[in-house]
């Protein structure tokens, strides 16, 4: 049986790539695809935690399947307003998007 | 038989207002209307005449105030007084104004004038109708309005103006001594009707004589007595129908009119009775001393009206009833008269100083000869007018047993003869001392003069002993008196007669047959007496000093006080407010505004170092959410 930590590690260095993707992609789309990596780490840990405090009822999973049906939801707005941002600046990379500063 | 006596007031009233309002598209036409009420009156007061004949007397008219369970009554009273002073009255007041067309053809004020006239006729009537103190005061109060009115009625002189006033405050000081008698008379016996006054003659106590003297001061104000006879001669200030009229036949005889009025309660009260009689035997003499001197011709008729007055309160004072109201109605005509001679005589030389005149008789024939008229009457030589009633005061005083109003009376018969005639010598005859020219005056001026005349010279019959003294039977229907002497007294009509002729006498000795040395050698003799006459006793003088400059003082004082002061503090506070103001706008500006100001440059300068922060790039803002977080995390785990 492949033991707690190992999950934890792989979920931790997940969460550490998609914070690391949001935090310098420059592409939108890329963006997005970065928060579904954090989404996802959390995911597993949802599961992990299920299985091993040894609850019987699934709630974990039942939660996981949630996350991934709010995440499809949010990738749908994402990528609605990334597509209607383009429209409208000719360009989808953050650092150009700086209209809302003061 | 209808009672009309209180319609009688009413049509000068009308004419009045009708002058006031229209007099200025009348112009002359208002004498007209004037004359026309003024007759109409004249007509209604015989009517009424003839009624009270008839056994008609006062009535009521109707219910006027109610106070409490008290009420006021408004009535006419019709007695005896009441018939021969309104018969008097509208006679007068008639001729009068009939004689003002000519004297006052040529003012500019025509109609103005005889709205006053009316308006001081029908001021007259209402006092003499009135049956209770408190129209007698309304009224009272209107025929002073009046008086101050014509008297100024050249109000472009200062000395009219002033004349006006003097009169006004003068006879004020009297009426409030009347409206305080009057609250004295309604406080202890309850009533303000004339026709209770008889009721009072059981009454006693000081009261009832304080009240009584109280209206005599009322008397004295109007009638001009002594000591507030100092109005009188100013008055002459007026047009000289208005001397005539007001001040001569009727206003100045209401003082009189109001002691006769009220006899029952002097009657009841000899006190105040006995201090008529000295005060009006006071101002007689007094007053006849001064006309000796006076060189204003106007001025000589108004201190001889004084005398007068003082000689109808002499007479009434000492219990003579009917004596001081025959006076009273034959001074009326024949000082009338004088007053309107005069007026044509000053109408037509345009001076008043009987120095300048002389000689005028031989231009002015029937001015002259109303005026001699008018002089014997007043002097006392019979068959005039003024020789029954003169005569009658006489014997009054000589049985009154009072000895000093009896010299009183002699002694002021004798300077009265002798200051008429030394008028009518310097005035119309002699030679004439300046360049005038008189002339006579037109009809309408002598005709008055005529009618007046007569009623001078035979008004006095019906006094006389030769008509069995129907007047005084018939003044004295109204009132029952039992002191007063029957018969004629054929001694005190000599000595009376002799006296006056005396007067007139020595009149000739002075200013015709010695007019340029005798005179003056007396002067020169009498220095002292001269001077003090000439100054009317200084009365003016004292009065100014005593009354006059104290007032004037205060006031100038109390005007200092309220400049300086009352002024400076209010301007002060002003002051002392707009120091505040400006401290207040400092405060505001500099600290107020500046806290404000100040709050807003430091959020201002705050905000453009922290507006850094706010980059747009949304990897900033995620950038420091995470921080937060793990700052978050961080300080959990270490308090942990």
């Amino acid at each position: 049986m492949i033991p707690q930590s190992h999950f934890l590690i792989l979920s931790a260095a997940l969460f550490s790539i998609g914070i690391f993707g949001v935090l310098t992609r420059r592409n939108a789309i890329g963006l997005l695809m970065s928060i579904e990596l954090l989404l996802n780490a959390a995911n597993i840990n949802l599961i992990m935690f299920n299985r091993f405090l040894g609850s019987s009822d699934g709630l974990g999973q039942i939660f996981a399947l949630f996350v991934i049906a709010i995440a499809a939801a949010s990738a749908v707005v994402g990528l609605g307003l990334v597509i209607s941002i383009y429209k409208n600046v000719k360009t989808v990379l953050v650092n150009k998007l700086d209209m809302m500063k003061w | 038989m209808v009672n009309l006596a209180h319609l009688i007031p009413v049509f000068p009233f009308l004419a009045f207002m009708i002058n006031i309002l229209f007099g200025r598209r009348l112009n002359k036409s208002s004498a007209i209307v004037s004359i026309a009420a003024s007759g109409v009156s004249l007509g209604l007061s015989i009517y009424t005449l003839v009624l009270f004949l008839g056994g008609h007397g006062s009535y009521t008219l109707f219910r006027w105030l109610v106070f409490g369970s008290a009420s006021l009554d408004i009535g006419v009273i019709v007695d005896p007084l009441t018939c021969m002073m309104l018969a008097v009255v509208t006679i007068i007041g008639t001729l009068i104004q009939i004689y003002s067309i000519g004297y006052m053809k040529d003012d500019l004020r025509f109609s103005r004038f005889f709205a006053y006239m009316s308006l001081f006729m029908s001021s007259m009537l209402g006092l003499l109708l009135a049956d209770n103190f408190i129209m007698l005061l309304i009224f009272w109060e209107g025929v002073g309005l009046c008086s101050y009115l014509l008297i100024s009625f050249w109000f472009e002189r200062p000395a009219a103006a002033k004349a006006g006033m003097k009169a006004f405050i003068t006879t004020r000081i009297g009426d409030t001594g009347l409206l305080i008698g009057v609250f004295m008379l309604y406080f202890s016996a309850h009533t303000v009707y004339f026709r209770d006054l008889a009721l009072l003659n059981n009454t006693t106590g000081p009261l009832f004589t304080i009240a009584a003297l109280l209206i005599f001061c009322g008397a004295i104000g109007k009638s001009a007595q002594f000591p507030l006879h100092v109005w009188l001669p100013d008055a002459m200030e007026g047009p000289t129908p208005v001397s005539a009229l007001i001040h001569a036949a009727t206003m100045v005889a209401a003082g009189v009119y109001l002691v006769a009025r009220c006899f029952a309660l002097f009657l009841a009260h000899q006190p105040a009775l006995i201090w008529v009689a000295y005060i009006g035997g006071a101002t007689a003499i007094f007053a006849a001393s001064i006309a000796t001197v006076n060189n204003d011709i106007k001025r000589v008729l108004a201190y001889s009206t004084i005398s007068q007055l003082g000689f109808m309160m002499m007479g009434l004072g000492v219990g003579g009833y009917s004596a001081g109201t025959f006076h009273l109605m034959t001074h009326a005509f024949f000082k009338a008269l004088l007053f309107l001679c005069a007026g044509s005589v000053i109408h037509s030389v345009h001076t008043q100083d009987i120095r300048r005149m002389g000689g005028i008789f031989q231009k002015m024939k029937i001015t002259g000869t109303t005026f001699v008229i008018a002089s014997l009457a007043i002097s006392g030589i019979p068959p005039f007018a003024g020789f029954w009633s003169k005569d009658e005061i006489i014997s009054e005083t000589l049985h009154s047993g009072h000895p000093y109003l009896f010299a009183i009376a002699i002694a002021t018969s004798l300077l009265t003869a002798f200051y008429m005639f030394r008028l009518i010598f310097l005035v119309l005859f002699g030679k004439p001392r300046s360049d005038l020219h008189p002339h006579e005056s037109p009809k309408v001026m002598t005709v008055p003069l005529a009618i007046l005349a007569v009623f001078a010279a035979f008004i006095g019959l019906v006094g006389s002993p030769f008509m069995h003294n129907v007047f005084q039977s018939f003044i004295h229907s109204g009132i029952a008196r039992e002191s007063e002497t029957a018969g004629p007294d054929y001694l005190v009509m000599g000595v009376s007669t002799l006296i006056a002729l005396l007067g007139i006498g020595t009149a000739y000795l002075f200013y015709i047959l010695n007019n340029k040395i005798l005179p003056q050698t007396i002067r020169n003799r009498f220095t002292f007496l001269y001077d003090l006459l000439s100054n009317k006793y200084y009365i003016d003088e004292i009065y100014s000093a005593v009354f006059i400059k104290p007032v004037i003082g205060l006031s100038r004082l109390a005007s200092r006080f309220d400049l300086g002061i009352i002024d400076g503090a209010v301007n002060m506070s002003a002051a002392a407010v707009v120091a505040l103001s400006r401290v207040k706008a400092w405060i505001d500006r500099n600290i107020v505004d500046g806290a404000v100001n100040m709050t807003a440059w430091v959020i201002g300068l705050s905000s453009s170092v922290l507006r850094r922060i706010q980059t747009g790039y949304i990897q900033t803002y995620l950038l420091i959410a995470l921080g937060g977080l793990t700052l978050i995390i961080f300080i959990k785990l270490i308090g942990g």
